[in-house]
């Protein structure tokens, strides 16, 4: 292959490094109104009474609109980003008498600058009456207190959802007899593990410009991930048609899933749409810290039963998630942490997976890079680390003996067959990696401190199954180069500079004679959007098979200026040229020019493609961390992993995936959290409180590959970007145990509690 | 009230809100490098040079530049350049959005210590965050830049 599999410079790589003004706010008019929004100061209230008249007063303020100018009967609307028909509740008013959270939207103030909104802000007089709230999850199902109670709360799928239980979702299903299994196994780990609502913390916060264009619709230009899917948001938000309505996205600083969600669109659309002037709206980093789409916090009891000699026979796993105020993927985040951690084990004959999401009076959890599976991969993979413990087994050697194999039909991953797989290669990698032999369980140094290792397992899905759609549109312009639109959106992915990898792959063309546009929603062709690992995948395979369709095409036009059959001629991607006599030939630039004068055989193609099957890539990850056990500290030394993501398209961009995949699962693993005080406020508001990781904090992470083929992929590539969040949970939480002896069933942990666990053995 | 100082090389003199924070003035005068991440000193997206030492713009008044010298990657394009593809031919800048801090106070790191060690480049640079990469392309990209400037430079 020339172009796939070749770690090309991502297409705006130097534009970035030089810092040129590519981002929302560096490109948008800087006379359009400011947009900001009072928030709720209760978990849970209704807006008695509003008053706005001293600060529409303020000089220089255009608009403040509150619940009193949006019908509060008319239906609801979800900012989740998904398919039809889409699983979350339309739960939402663009502003709602009943705020939910602390954070909920009362009021959205619009001025000339940043000084009359905030002055604005303050002097705006609202009464509330404020309710007893659902603050703890465990209570929330069938409280009397109800988060939705009214009547126009709506879901539109079969997801077990009812608002008069405070349940957002309900599902059930399961292979084989899981008690009888259980029954008969030699052990049975039985525990509970908790994970938080950590926060995507994208160092581009949301933001989200409006205007209204020639044509008198409305303009949105916006850091998201999804612009169809936000088109249908801000329509229905807003009950315009969705035609009037039109979203591009610039770059974007950064996503994970955070932009998944129409966290900001909607305000200044609003704003736009009613004062017919440009405006926009960019969160402080204490909004998209208080008030956005953080990972759901989720608590699952794991019941994993195995024989003596370390066969995993069974397990069965009831999952608790706290979808918040709204319903944003909730039920969509939860069936990944069974569905995408139970399959691992190959050998297990039986298998159940109960699940709740319930509605409390937090802010509205979202789509976080792991999407659910990262909270059941903690938990099962850290049952399987205790069951290798208790069986005085070497976790690596009891994984080796129960892995999927590729051919394997996958009970919990809906029936489906594995078709392609190097997990046991992934694990043996990772041994030899961190040189498992010599360093498991742990070594103390003498000075205070333990270094030890552990290790986990991980696997996601590349796209939704049946459900996602991806398109790409290809044309041959004169001088013989392509333009290549798309609607997947690149928010540092790199995913404008692979697809174009595949496209120039099958083009026979050097990378430079791509040039990329998305993603706009009058102008890409439809694609679902960059989530759940499908963009590689999804769009890619329907670029590869434009890409073939523009050859094609290209031959035909070629074999008409040659005066020959199409099927007597070959394209080298320089030249058509006649089978039979190679010397008679017409160039690609002369096959353009000739395609834009006097013939009518087209040179754009646009090819959409959705796959019944979701390949998982998989991964083995392992920590070896140093643990002070005087101040509890746990510093994370190197961390080892390998994945199986099929044939990486641009391995530089796979590794960097890679790379800070594993630091954001490090984070959840040690220091990120978010926690609310007995008010419901939540108390992680910068990234003071809410710890990152930063470069001093970690030592090397070191990432290989050990690929299988995908055949349903383009070129064999599955998918990359979620899977690799997923190995740090269970692998640090178990070196933490082989260092001091306590395992720890709630993530973060934090120096405190290690600590703590220290004194309390002494 | 009046602040007069050199941007990028250039002398501008402004009557400014005694409240204007620096990065405001800079990205209002067309230097759209520099970001807003936090709002609270912790990102180091919004790092400048003024008279050549790194500050973070988010937490000084721009009055507190009159006088002085302020440098933004606007008028360090070269050097950017430079440096910045040893990061790009490791795939690290990503989403890009916290590059301009970086490269900018990997730029100050270089002029006080033209050869720093592995360890040295991850203290000085520390207050730089980054949530795409996780940091090992970038320090890759660094030691690699490292290492052509030290031959091209016949540093032994």
């Amino acid at each position: 292959m020339k172009t796939v599999n070749k770690p090309f410079r991502k297409k705006d790589a130097m534009q970035l490094v030089t810092g040129q003004p590519v981002y929302m706010d560096d490109i948008i008019p800087q006379d359009c109104l400011i947009v900001k929004l009072l928030r709720s100061p209760h978990a849970n209230a209704i807006v008695r009474t509003i008053n706005t008249a001293v600060a529409k007063k303020v000089p220089g303020i255009e608009a403040i609109f509150t619940w009193e100018d949006v019908p509060q009967n008319a239906r609801r609307y979800t900012q989740a980003g998904q398919t039809y028909p889409e699983a979350s509740p339309y739960d939402r008013l663009l502003i709602d008498r009943h705020v939910r959270f602390v954070g909920d939207v009362v009021a959205i103030v619009a001025g000339k600058d940043e000084k009359c909104v905030d002055k604005a802000l303050k002097l705006i007089k609202v009464d509330y009456e404020v309710l007893e709230a659902v603050l703890d999850f465990h209570t929330a199902k069938d409280n009397p207190i109800l988060v939705h109670p009214e009547d126009n709360w709506e879901s539109l799928a079969p997801v077990g959802a009812d608002n008069k239980r405070n349940l957002c979702a309900h599902d059930e299903c399961g292979n084989g007899d899981i008690d009888a299994v259980l029954a008969g196994c030699d052990v049975v780990i039985d525990h509970v593990y908790h994970t938080k609502a950590c926060q995507q913390a994208m160092m581009e916060t949301f933001r989200t410009y409006c205007s209204i264009d020639t044509y008198g619709r409305l303009n949105v230009l916006s850091s998201t991930q999804i612009v169809f899917h936000a088109r249908r948001n801000i329509a229905n938000a807003l009950h315009i048609p969705k035609s009037m309505v039109r979203v591009s996205k610039p770059r974007i600083g950064g996503g994970f899933g955070a932009k998944q969600t129409a966290v900001s669109e909607v305000y200044p659309a609003f704003v736009t749409w009613m004062t017919k002037k440009p405006s926009k709206l960019i969160f402080s980093r204490v909004e998209s810290q208080t008030a956005s789409s953080p990972r759901h916090e989720m608590e699952m009891h794991v019941r994993l039963g195995a024989t003596k000699d370390g066969i995993v026979k069974g397990i069965d796993l009831y999952t608790l998630s706290n979808t918040g105020a709204y319903g944003e993927h909730g039920p969509t985040t939860v069936g990944l942490s069974g569905h995408k951690s139970i399959p691992l084990y190959g050998k297990a004959e039986a298998f159940r997976f109960v699940s709740d999401v319930v509605y409390t009076n937090h802010m509205s959890a979202g789509a976080y890079r792991g999407y659910g599976a990262t909270q059941g991969l903690f938990a099962v993979e850290s049952a399987v680390n205790e069951l290798a413990h208790k069986l005085n087994m070497d976790p690596i050697a009891l994984r080796l003996k129960n892995t999927v194999q590729e051919g394997d039909v996958m009970p919990a991953y809906y029936g489906a067959v594995n078709t392609s797989c190097a997990l046991d290669r992934c694990v043996l990698k990772v041994r030899e990696m961190i040189d498992w032999e010599h360093k498991y369980p742990a070594r103390d140094m003498g000075n205070g401190k333990i270094r030890a290792v552990g290790m986990g397992m991980a696997m996601q899905g590349s796209g939704i199954s049946g459900m996602d759609v991806g398109s790409a549109t290809l044309k041959l312009n004169d001088d013989g180069f392509y333009t290549m639109m798309i609607g997947a959106a690149d928010m540092g992915t790199g995913c404008d500079t692979t697809l174009a990898q595949i496209a120039a792959e099958v083009l026979d063309c050097p990378l430079d004679n791509i040039t990329v546009f998305g993603a706009d929603t009058d102008s890409s062709p439809y694609d679902s959007g960059s989530y759940a690992s499908s963009t590689t995948y999804v769009t890619g395979k329907a670029t590869e098979k434009c890409a073939m369709k523009l050859r094609e095409q290209i031959c035909k036009l070629g074999a008409e200026l040659l005066g020959c059959p199409a099927d007597a001629v070959e394209f080298d991607g320089k030249v058509v040229f006649e089978s039979a006599d190679p010397t008679r030939q017409k160039t690609l630039s002369e096959i353009a020019f000739a395609s834009q004068f006097g013939h009518k055989i087209p040179l754009e193609f646009t090819e959409t493609h959705t796959s019944p099957l979701s390949p998982p890539p998989y991964m083995v990850g392992a920590a070896e961390v140093e643990v002070d056990t005087e101040t509890g500290e746990v510093k994370v030394l190197e961390f080892d992993a390998c994945v199986d993501c099929g044939t990486p398209i641009n391995p530089n961009l796979t590794r960097v995936q890679a790379e800070g995949g594993i630091l954001q699962g490090i984070g959840m693993t040690l220091t990120e959290n978010i926690t609310y005080d007995r008010n419901g406020y939540p108390e992680e508001n910068s990234l003071f409180q809410y710890k990152i990781p930063a470069r001093n904090d970690i030592g090397h992470i070191h990432v290989e590959f050990e690929n299988s083929y995908e055949s349903n992929g383009p070129f064999g590539a599955k998918s990359i970007g979620e899977v690799v969040i997923n190995t740090p949970l269970p692998a640090i939480s178990d070196a933490i145990y082989n260092a001091i002896g306590t395992r720890f069933y709630e993530l973060p942990i934090t120096p405190e509690q290690i600590a703590m666990a220290v004194t309390a053995k002494h | 009230m009046q602040i007069t100082l050199t941007l990028n090389d250039v002398r501008v003199s402004e009557e400014i809100a005694p409240d204007m924070l620096l990065i405001d003035f800079v990205r209002a005068h067309g230097c759209k490098s520099v970001k807003r991440g936090c709002e609270t000193s912790n990102c180091g997206l919004c790092t400048v040079f003024m008279d050549d030492k790194p500050v973070l713009s988010c937490s000084v008044l721009a009055a507190r530049a009159d006088g002085h010298k302020i440098t933004t990657l606007e008028g360090l394009q070269e050097e950017a350049a430079e440096f910045g593809a040893f990061i790009a031919d490791q795939g690290a800048e990503q989403c890009g959005f916290c590059n301009p801090g970086f490269i900018m106070n990997a730029l100050a790191l270089f002029r006080e210590q033209p050869y720093p060690t592995e360890e040295q480049v991850k203290e000085y640079l520390a207050g730089n965050l980054c949530r795409c990469s996780g940091y090992e392309g970038q320090l890759r990209g660094i030691m690699s830049f490292l290492a052509w400037k030290k031959q091209k430079e016949g540093v032994q």
